[in-house]
């Protein structure tokens, strides 16, 4: 596991009280994961917090799986802390 | 349409001298104070220092991870002390139509934590909103109503109620009118608080309405004592089921006493004092008497607002000999905010409960710390001093009042 990958499922099962083994990239945070859609916002703000970025509002809509996170994070590499 | 008859047929409790029921009643009995130094916060820089915490409550160890996030302490302290009630009732909720089935909640203020973290943490950044998607919810003094229907389904009314310090009283009211009209066959009512926080704790001083004790706080909320000083401010939460009374028998309920009456008035005198003679007050316990077709001589308990304040204890026994007259002196009267402090819109729930307690164990509970009556008291009031004393109690009264001048009396009665 990459290091983003390890960073993005801690905060996934702080945020969520889920099981690691559940947080795979096919998972969706609504569907899979139990989260509403409040809760997708105050995760999606805790990436930000984690990594140092700003993830824009239209991208942060559009992300629904852990996959999503974890190809914007890793294309954006460069930029995280 | 012909009014129906309304008992109480649950009870449960998280409060600074009780984390449950049964330990409540206990502490009320003996006569133990809540307060002690603050712990929530540093409060060296405060003018009072002193509170009725809730004591052994962790609360990672009731919710999950996710409920906690969800939930303000003061929602904590609800669903706590509801199902504790739900509970005592013994509701099959397979059975009951949960339609008929409401919630009406006290707060004063909600979530006012989550209010000053979210701001702090704005006040803190770069000008950037960055406010949790849970601050509105979590904030909203509605929301503790909101999560017990969701734990439960109960589907029938279902909102908060505010009148500062009386708020849980007007829950109450509205619970027992709702029933007794008809429109509900049960409702989770009461109030809880959490105001031992900066803010509240701030703004209560620079009111100067809390006392000052704080060298020694086991004594510093002293109804009726001649040096009592103000408010000792308190938290927590009182959960009562009201229940149609034919709806109880039929489905075999314990029942542990019945909703008279309930009166409620305003001072329309100032903001926050009490007007001196307590006329609000007065026409307050009047109407509750005429609502419940009971007269002066047959309140064997009153339970008062009482809360160590100079002006608002003096107040209140005014009214209270202006109306009861010579009967004044034949029944008990105590300030259970003695040993529980003033748990604000969650109060008039917590002394409903020791009205209860009255009711059902014929014990009177105390007014504690009293080392010498105000002298512009009347000696012939029997204030319940020191310890509880045994009375068979059929008539149970309880005041409470609010900042904004809003007066409510709740009466009580053996079935």
């Amino acid at each position: 596991m990459s290091n983003i990958q390890e960073r993005v499922v801690k905060t996934i099962v702080n945020k969520l009280g889920v099981k690691e083994s559940e947080v795979v990239p096919e998972a969706s945070f609504t569907g899979h994961l139990g989260a509403d859609s409040l809760d997708s916002v105050e995760l999606m703000m805790d990436f930000e917090n984690e990594f140092g970025v700003e993830i824009p509002q239209e991208v942060a809509e559009s992300m629904q799986t852990v996959g999503d996170v974890l190809n914007y994070l890793e294309e954006h590499k460069d930029e995280l802390k | 349409m012909e009014s129906k008859r309304v008992v109480i047929t649950g009870i449960g409790t998280i409060n600074p001298i009780g984390n449950n029921i049964e330990e409540y009643f206990h502490n009320l009995e003996n006569g133990v104070s809540g307060a002690d130094t603050i712990t929530a916060f540093d409060a060296t820089k405060f003018p009072s220092r002193i509170a009725c915490e809730v004591k052994n409550f962790d609360p990672a160890a009731v919710f999950d991870r996710k409920e906690l996030r969800k939930y303000d302490r003061y929602s904590q302290f609800a669903l706590v002390a509801a199902t504790e009630a739900v509970e005592d009732a013994a509701i099959d909720l397979e059975k009951i139509d949960l339609e008929r089935v409401g919630v009406v909640w006290a707060s004063g203020v909600g979530g006012m934590q989550t209010f000053y973290d979210e701001v702090m943490g704005w006040a803190g950044g770069n000008g950037t909103p960055r406010f949790s998607p849970f601050f509105v919810p979590k904030m909203i003094s509605d929301l503790a109503a909101g999560h017990i229907s969701l734990k439960y389904g109960f589907m029938g009314p279902n909102y908060s109620v505010t009148s500062a310090c009386a708020s849980s009283n007007h829950a109450m009211l509205d619970a027992f009118n709702l029933i007794r009209w008809g429109k509900a066959d049960m409702i989770v009512t009461g109030g809880s608080e959490a105001p031992i926080i900066v803010p509240a704790v701030g703004g209560f001083s620079s009111m100067r309405a809390l006392s000052t004790r704080n060298d020694d706080p086991k004594h510093a909320s002293r109804p009726f004592d001649k040096d009592r000083d103000g408010f000792v401010i308190a938290e927590g939460a009182g959960a009562l089921i009201f229940e149609e009374y034919e709806h109880a028998v039929a489905r075999g309920a314990k029942i542990y006493c019945e909703v008279a009456g309930c009166g409620m008035s305003a001072d329309a005198y100032h903001m926050t004092a009490p007007h001196p003679e307590g006329k609000g007050a007065k026409l307050s316990m009047r109407l509750a008497l005429e609502d419940a077709g009971i007269s002066t001589s047959e309140v064997d308990y009153l339970n008062t607002h009482g809360t160590s304040t100079p002006l608002g204890d003096l107040a209140e026994l005014s009214a209270v000999q202006d109306l009861f007259g010579e009967d004044a002196y034949k029944m008990n009267i105590s300030s259970t905010k003695s040993m529980t402090g003033h748990l604000l819109g969650a109060t008039a729930a917590v002394e409903a409960l020791a009205c209860v307690f009255a009711i059902t164990k014929g014990i009177v509970p105390p007014t504690i710390n009293v080392e010498e009556v105000d002298p512009a008291i009347d000696p012939k009031l029997n204030l319940t001093i020191g310890t509880a004393q045994k009375r068979e109690v059929k008539v149970a009264m309880s005041n409470t009042f609010g900042f904004g001048g809003h007066n409510s009396t709740v009466i009580l009665r053996k079935l």
